[in-house]
């Protein structure tokens, strides 16, 4: 086009682009380098469960939900059994309760520690993401130990919990956090220090306060958007109300704001084990259930991305009449539309990357230009260390 | 009594209030009040929306749209019926970014209509070939025939 006015352009990510389990299709509509507009197809995996769960019965419901996400298949069982109790109007054990949150805290370290390393693959800092790996596995094994499994842990049942904590694990779960404790601050401290880094994330794709108040973000996504909302502290479930503990608001609203939320909040996980794990009350884990009766209840939990949100309404059957779901990435990644605009190809996908959907299916992502594969994955993940190569040599 | 709901008590005497526990409370209003309620509680309360859900029951629809408020953990939820020879209900995605994917959704699940929705387009569904008008939500869905299909 002649003139001033610059071509618009359709650079596609997807279908099975980035973000982890969850297949998306981005449309991003750019302007020479700047993204101008996007749009957002999703359903790709999109498998019925809200579909399915009314023909289960409520034992069966928290195994179904659990196979939601295999990142945090720890908070869809935990609000769906809290649902069920909202209910039924029954409250579990306190040791159940102490057993809840500390292998929701477990879980909420893994994942953030996932992301941390893929954000650091994704601007060239592959270092990044080899110790953030590495020392995540750590936690994966006191999963293991714990519940038998590394990932869906068949941990919460309604009325309580289904594994429990013996006393010569908690030494063992302890010397596991002092590690992790150790390695995740040195790991902050060189991320949050580094100059590149710093100079590539600050400023990028940011969702400011009021656009994150009217898309209802949750999470470390809107937290990083001075929106200081944490489910854990403003509707007490589990312990979180018998621990201290602080929740991490940071105003700027950047992919740096969001990393910086995300790695602080290890250490606050680390603080609500430790607390669980000193004052884990005896007795039972679980009570009996004798029935659930008509009416509803909803549950919700604070998943490493945010609030999840169920519904359940019973007619006093054995099964849920309706099971509604809601994962926190439902919120975030609708919120993309405005935090990728005004940015550059460079940083788009690193923008989508930061509200953490589920990053794996990067090397698959492809674009294309009159019918011409323009940038595949592997393109557009080196313009992205390009770019970050230009910024490092600034600071030589 | 929470202020908000003092003051939504006050500003829709009509509503039929149903308090499961103190943090969970239900509030039922007519389907034409729920734009008002919804700005009110968004707009005016501060409140966020956490998620809408639809239901298909014996005497029709039920919309269910639920809010949370942060600052005291109570989540209030706004309750409408629309009938089943008219299922339409004013859209909030008109004017609330936050409802849009979910109205979306129950439109195409459930085959609700929303009444001024800025993009009607099936959310899960646009890229299947999943015929429209097809509603797997509502109770009288039948699974069998989708069986024979595949």
């Amino acid at each position: 086009m002649s003139g001033e006015q610059k071509q618009r352009r359709i650079v596609p990510i997807g279908p099975y682009h980035p973000l982890q389990e969850e297949p998306e299709f981005f449309k991003l509509i750019v302007e020479g380098e700047t993204v101008v507009d996007l749009e957002i197809h999703i359903g790709y995996n999109h498998r019925g469960h809200e579909f399915i769960s009314p023909e289960l019965t409520y034992d069966q419901v928290p195994f179904l939900v659990e196979r939601i996400c295999g990142i945090c298949s720890d908070s869809h069982p935990l609000a769906a059994v809290l649902a069920i109790e909202d209910c039924a109007g029954i409250k579990p054990p306190p040791r159940a309760n102490y057993i809840r949150s500390i292998i929701h805290e477990l879980e909420r370290i893994h994942s953030h520690l996932l992301w941390v390393g893929l954000a650091g693959h994704f601007i060239g800092y592959n270092t990044v993401w080899m110790w953030a790996w590495r020392y995540r596995e750590h936690i994966l094994e006191v999963f293991e130990m714990i519940t038998g499994n590394r990932n869906h842990y068949g941990a919460h049942k309604p009325g309580g919990v289904r594994w429990d904590i013996k006393p010569e694990q908690i030494p063992q779960i302890e010397a596991v956090l002092d590690v992790v404790e150790k390695k995740t601050m040195m790991l902050t401290k060189a991320v949050l220090d580094d100059p590149v880094i710093r100079a590539r994330l600050e400023g990028v794709g940011i969702l400011t306060k009021e656009q994150a108040l009217a898309w209802s973000v949750v999470g470390p996504t809107a937290r990083a958007s001075g929106v200081d909302i944490d489910v854990r502290r403003d509707d007490p479930h589990a312990a979180y109300d018998q621990v201290p503990w602080d929740v991490i608001v940071l105003p700027e609203g950047d992919v740096f704001a969001k990393a910086k939320v995300r790695l602080l909040e290890i250490f606050e996980s680390v603080k609500i084990i430790r607390g669980c794990l000193k004052n884990l009350p005896d007795g039972p884990i679980d009570i009996r259930i004798d029935e659930v009766p008509a009416g509803e209840g909803i549950g919700r939990t604070e998943a490493p991305r945010g609030e999840v949100f169920h519904y359940i309404r019973s007619d006093g059957s054995n099964r849920p009449l309706r099971h509604k779901i809601r994962a926190p990435s439902y919120m975030n990644i609708a919120s993309n539309v405005v935090a990728v605009r005004g940015g550059s190809i460079a940083d788009a996908a690193l923008t989508l990357a930061a509200v953490d959907p589920c990053y794996c299916c990067t090397e698959r992502m492809a674009a294309f230009e009159d019918g011409k594969l323009k940038f595949t994955g592997n393109e557009l993940l080196r313009l992205s260390w390009e770019k970050t190569e230009k910024v490092r040599e600034r600071f030589k | 009594m929470s202020e908000s709901l003092r003051m939504f008590q006050e500003r829709f005497p009509d509503t039929k209030v149903f308090e499961k526990n103190p943090r969970r409370l239900y509030l039922t209003i007519p389907r034409e009040k729920l734009t008002a309620a919804a700005r009110f509680l968004h707009a005016e309360r501060g409140m966020r929306l956490s998620i809408a859900t639809g239901i298909d029951t014996r005497d029709g629809f039920e919309v269910l749209y639920h809010f949370s408020e942060d600052t005291t953990g109570i989540i209030y939820t706004i309750k409408v019926f629309a009938p089943k020879d008219d299922p339409r209900i004013e859209a909030q995605g008109s004017w609330f970014p936050a409802a849009q994917w979910i109205e979306r959704e129950m439109h195409e699940l459930l085959g609700i209509e929303f009444i001024g929705h800025p993009n009607p387009a099936p959310l899960l569904t646009s890229d299947t070939d999943w015929e429209p008008g097809r509603f797997p939500l509502r109770r009288d869905y039948e699974r069998r025939n989708e069986a024979h299909e595949r």
